[in-house]
């Protein structure tokens, strides 16, 4: 086998070399440090001697051309021949890399494809994870291993941004860590949930009661407990528990267990609210392109009087109580089998047209399975159009951690004694569940005469925008 | 725009800035007649004579100390080490002289000089032509201390440099200076000193580097990039203040950084980049911050085994930047 001859090493800091002349031709014999070429550099002229006595086989490199240090210039068969020789390397370094390089790739493909597998079997559970309290049985062991893992900085600054369960999270890390990518890649996908939103949505809700925007991030124990056997009877039907069910049942268990539920309500006078609305909705509708409902009124009164008393707006942190600065109302919205909360957020910095336009996007947002983790996380107080089923009267569940959920009833005409007179009006109830250990009924019964004047209030004079 | 070489750059830096100022001149040994050492002063004493081209003796104390004087009657001297290695007998001149003229006359005296020195090694320039020094002087306020790593940096900032009013240590690495090519344009420009430099968009990991191994994270950048691995590359610039800013941006881009350098790891540049990281953005880090630079033993050694342990390259560079990638 023939030796390969390299350009050489010729000077500190030199990289590359032009062969000026060949001292050889193909089929010349050499000695062991007969010249063979003359080579220029930036520095030297030099001549480049054999390294090994032989025939020259084959010139690579033709007169006149410049080569990085360390490419094959020529072949040299040896003497005696056929012997197997490694690549004789004057430029040490340069021979070496290339040669390392060449096992890199087969390296990285491995690598790649166990990434992207690894990826791949974590994608699906990582999603559902993220919405199913207690995923059951067979991931306790896992589950257990977990709990010792360690987050870095970054994945629990934006765990507790956005309200993510790290314990429900399967990380693609070293040793499975949780990566920032991970928590990053859960954000960005909550707002393409498509065909799989019901799996991937944390945020759903049965008709009376509200979920929080945080399904994840509480104690799943209670409802762990409750898995107990009921026997079904021929003819009944079973109907396998889907994920977005499972998360209505714990955050529902959950909210009824930790939160002492104590219930109010006041009926309110809205005929002026219903006149005025009517007067002004066709209009508004062509302005602005929005369906003027009732809805927006009810939740500015409402912000309004949380800026009144602040306490409503709250939440129970075991030994202290923290009082939000921001209002983000959470409200919802129906689909044909689940009711998710989307949140509007800073509705105190809103117009009756501002809510008005944010109900609508939500609410088609919702309907397109388009909702992000960002457009359900971050409520502070719940306002549950109930009234949009007919119900007259409802007690809602407490949208946990908030502190108090209040349901918008049915408007229906009612004969009302005014000054001793009986008048037909338009009337609705607001029913209020509070979390008791935050909230007495005092600043509750107060916060609702407050929306109930505001609501009374409404009339011509009354600011749309 | 021609492609020129990093050594290019800077005898082109200096041409030009002393045809437009006269204050400008050159000193060192070896830089006159024999054009340098590595051949950055070639053609200048041709050009603006042995008065501003000046031949000096092995006294690297003089040739600092000499321009010191001469920067603080108003001239630019451009003072060369040798190799960065022959700075410590000027490190007086340098740290207590050149450092402190403007503080300690209160703003009335500058020392507008340029030390530029060739630093590092893979070069077999064994113990006395290899060493990387910049780590002793990045802690000396009324230095600025400047690598550059590609030739139009090295255009840009050496101007820049030449034109400071305040004293400017310009190391440039040896190795990079026929190894680097890039384009640099023919006209004048100068580029700040104290910005760094994003020289590659990525999102999965940042690596922080100066010099040659800059140029190692490159090429191990593009090669992780097939393993769908997608590297940040900050190149620092400056090392002395350091862009903390851009640092900090960097850093938090990711939140997994690797530090590289060719100089010895304790105390070095990369230490105070991890500092500054961790002051200023903990919450976005997701892995430790890792540092690969050279080993802690005295000097580079000249046996090519040796040298080559000693040395980084590409692959060590890559196999950290893709540990910390699948962290």
């Amino acid at each position: 086998m023939a030796t390969k001859v390299l350009m050489p090493q010729l000077g500190e800091s030199v990289t590359e070399g032009t062969i000026t002349k060949w001292l050889v031709k193909v089929g010349d014999q050499v000695k062991k440090y007969d010249p063979l070429a003359e080579v220029s550099t930036d520095k030297v002229n030099a001549e480049v001697p054999s390294t090994v006595a032989g025939r020259v086989t084959e010139i690579v490199v033709p007169e006149g051309d410049t080569v990085a240090i360390g490419t094959l210039i020529l072949y040299i068969e040896e003497e005696g021949g056929g012997a197997d020789q490694p690549e004789n390397t004057p430029a040490v370094n340069s021979a070496d890399t290339s040669q390392q390089a060449k096992t890199v790739p087969a390296q990285a493909a491995e690598g790649r494809a166990a990434v992207s597998a690894n990826l791949a079997a974590n994608a699906a559970p990582a999603a559902a994870g993220q919405a199913v309290s207690g995923v059951g049985p067979d991931t306790n062991g896992q589950q257990a291993q977990r709990g010792k893992q360690r987050f870095s900085p970054a994945v629990m600054r934006l765990a507790q941004e956005h309200g993510i369960d790290l314990s429900r999270v399967q990380g693609t890390g070293m040793e499975g860590r949780v990566t920032r990518k991970d928590i990053q890649a859960i954000i960005d996908n909550g707002g393409q949930p498509a065909a799989a939103a019901p799996e991937a949505a944390p945020v759903v809700n049965t008709p009376v009661g509200v979920p929080a925007s945080a399904a994840v991030g509480q104690s799943p124990q209670p409802v762990q407990a409750a898995a107990r056997e009921v026997p079904a009877a021929a003819g009944d039907q079973i109907i396998p528990v889907t994920p977005i069910r499972k998360t209505i049942a714990n955050r529902m268990v959950q909210s009824k267990h930790e939160a002492p539920h104590a219930w109010t309500m006041v009926e309110v006078d809205v005929t002026k609210l219903v006149a005025f609305r009517n007067q002004v909705k066709d209009e508004f509708k062509r302005k602005e392109g929005v369906n003027l409902t009732f809805l927006p009124f009810f939740i500015k009164a409402v912000v309004e009087a949380l800026k009144e008393y602040p306490m409503i707006n709250s939440t129970w942190a075991g030994d202290k109580i923290i009082v939000k600065k921001n209002i983000n109302i959470s409200i919802a919205v129906a689909t044909e089998d689940a009711l998710f909360v989307p949140v509007i957020k800073d509705a105190d910095q809103k117009s009756i047209l501002g809510i008005a336009k944010s109900i609508e996007d939500l609410a088609a947002k919702t309907r397109a399975g388009k909702l992000s983790v960002d457009d359900m996380s971050g409520g502070t107080f719940t306002v549950n159009n109930t009234g949009s089923f007919g119900s007259v009267l409802s007690m809602p569940i407490i949208n946990s951690p908030q502190a108090a959920i209040l349901s918008v009833e049915s408007i229906v005409k009612r004969p009302v004694v005014i000054d001793d007179m009986i008048a037909v009006r338009s009337m609705v109830n607001l029913c209020l569940s509070l979390d008791h250990r935050v909230l007495d009924g005092l600043v509750c019964g107060r916060f609702l005469q407050s929306v109930k004047q505001k609501l009374e209030a409404i009339g011509p004079d009354t600011k749309l925008y | 725009m021609a492609v020129i070489s990093f050594i290019d750059a800077i005898t082109m830096a200096m041409r030009e800035e002393m045809r437009r100022d006269p204050g400008v001149f050159v000193l060192g040994e070896d830089v006159g007649v024999r054009g340098g050492v590595f051949r950055a002063t070639v053609g200048l004493i041709e050009e603006f004579g042995e008065e501003r081209v000046i031949d000096t003796p092995l006294a690297e104390s003089a040739i600092v100390g000499v321009g010191i004087g001469a920067a603080a009657y108003g001239m630019r001297p451009i003072a060369e080490i040798q190799f960065a290695d022959f700075i410590m007998p000027a490190v007086n001149q340098i740290v207590s002289e050149a450092a402190k003229m403007r503080y300690r006359s209160n703003g009335d005296w500058t020392c507008p000089i340029t030390i530029r020195a060739p630093f590092g090694g893979g070069v077999h320039g064994a113990l006395y032509h290899s060493q990387s020094v910049e780590a002793m002087f990045t802690n000396v306020p009324g230095l600025k201390v400047v690598a550059p790593s590609t030739p139009y940096d090295a255009k840009g900032l050496l101007k820049a440099a030449i034109r400071d009013n305040d004293p400017v240590l310009f190391f440039e690495h040896k190795r990079c200076y026929r190894l680097i090519k890039g384009e640099v344009p023919e006209e004048d420009y100068v580029l700040p000193i104290g910005k760094a430099d994003v020289k590659r968009e990525g999102t999965d990991i940042t690596v922080i580097s100066y010099g040659l191994t800059l140029h190692f994270c490159l090429q191990a950048a593009e090669k992780l990039a097939q393993e769908g691995i997608s590297a940040h590359v900050l190149d620092l610039r400056t090392l002395y203040p350091l862009d903390k800013e851009a640092i900090v941006e960097a850093a938090s881009k990711t939140g997994k950084v690797l530090i590289v350098h060719e100089d010895n790891k304790e105390g070095g540049v990369g230490g105070e980049v991890a500092a500054i990281i961790a002051e200023h953005c903990l919450f976005d880090l997701d892995a430790p911050i890792k540092r690969l630079c050279g080993p802690d033993v005295p000097a580079m050694p000249y046996s090519p085994p040796m040298e080559k342990y000693f040395m980084l390259n590409p692959d060590k560079v890559l196999e950290a930047m893709r540990d910390l990638a699948h962290f």
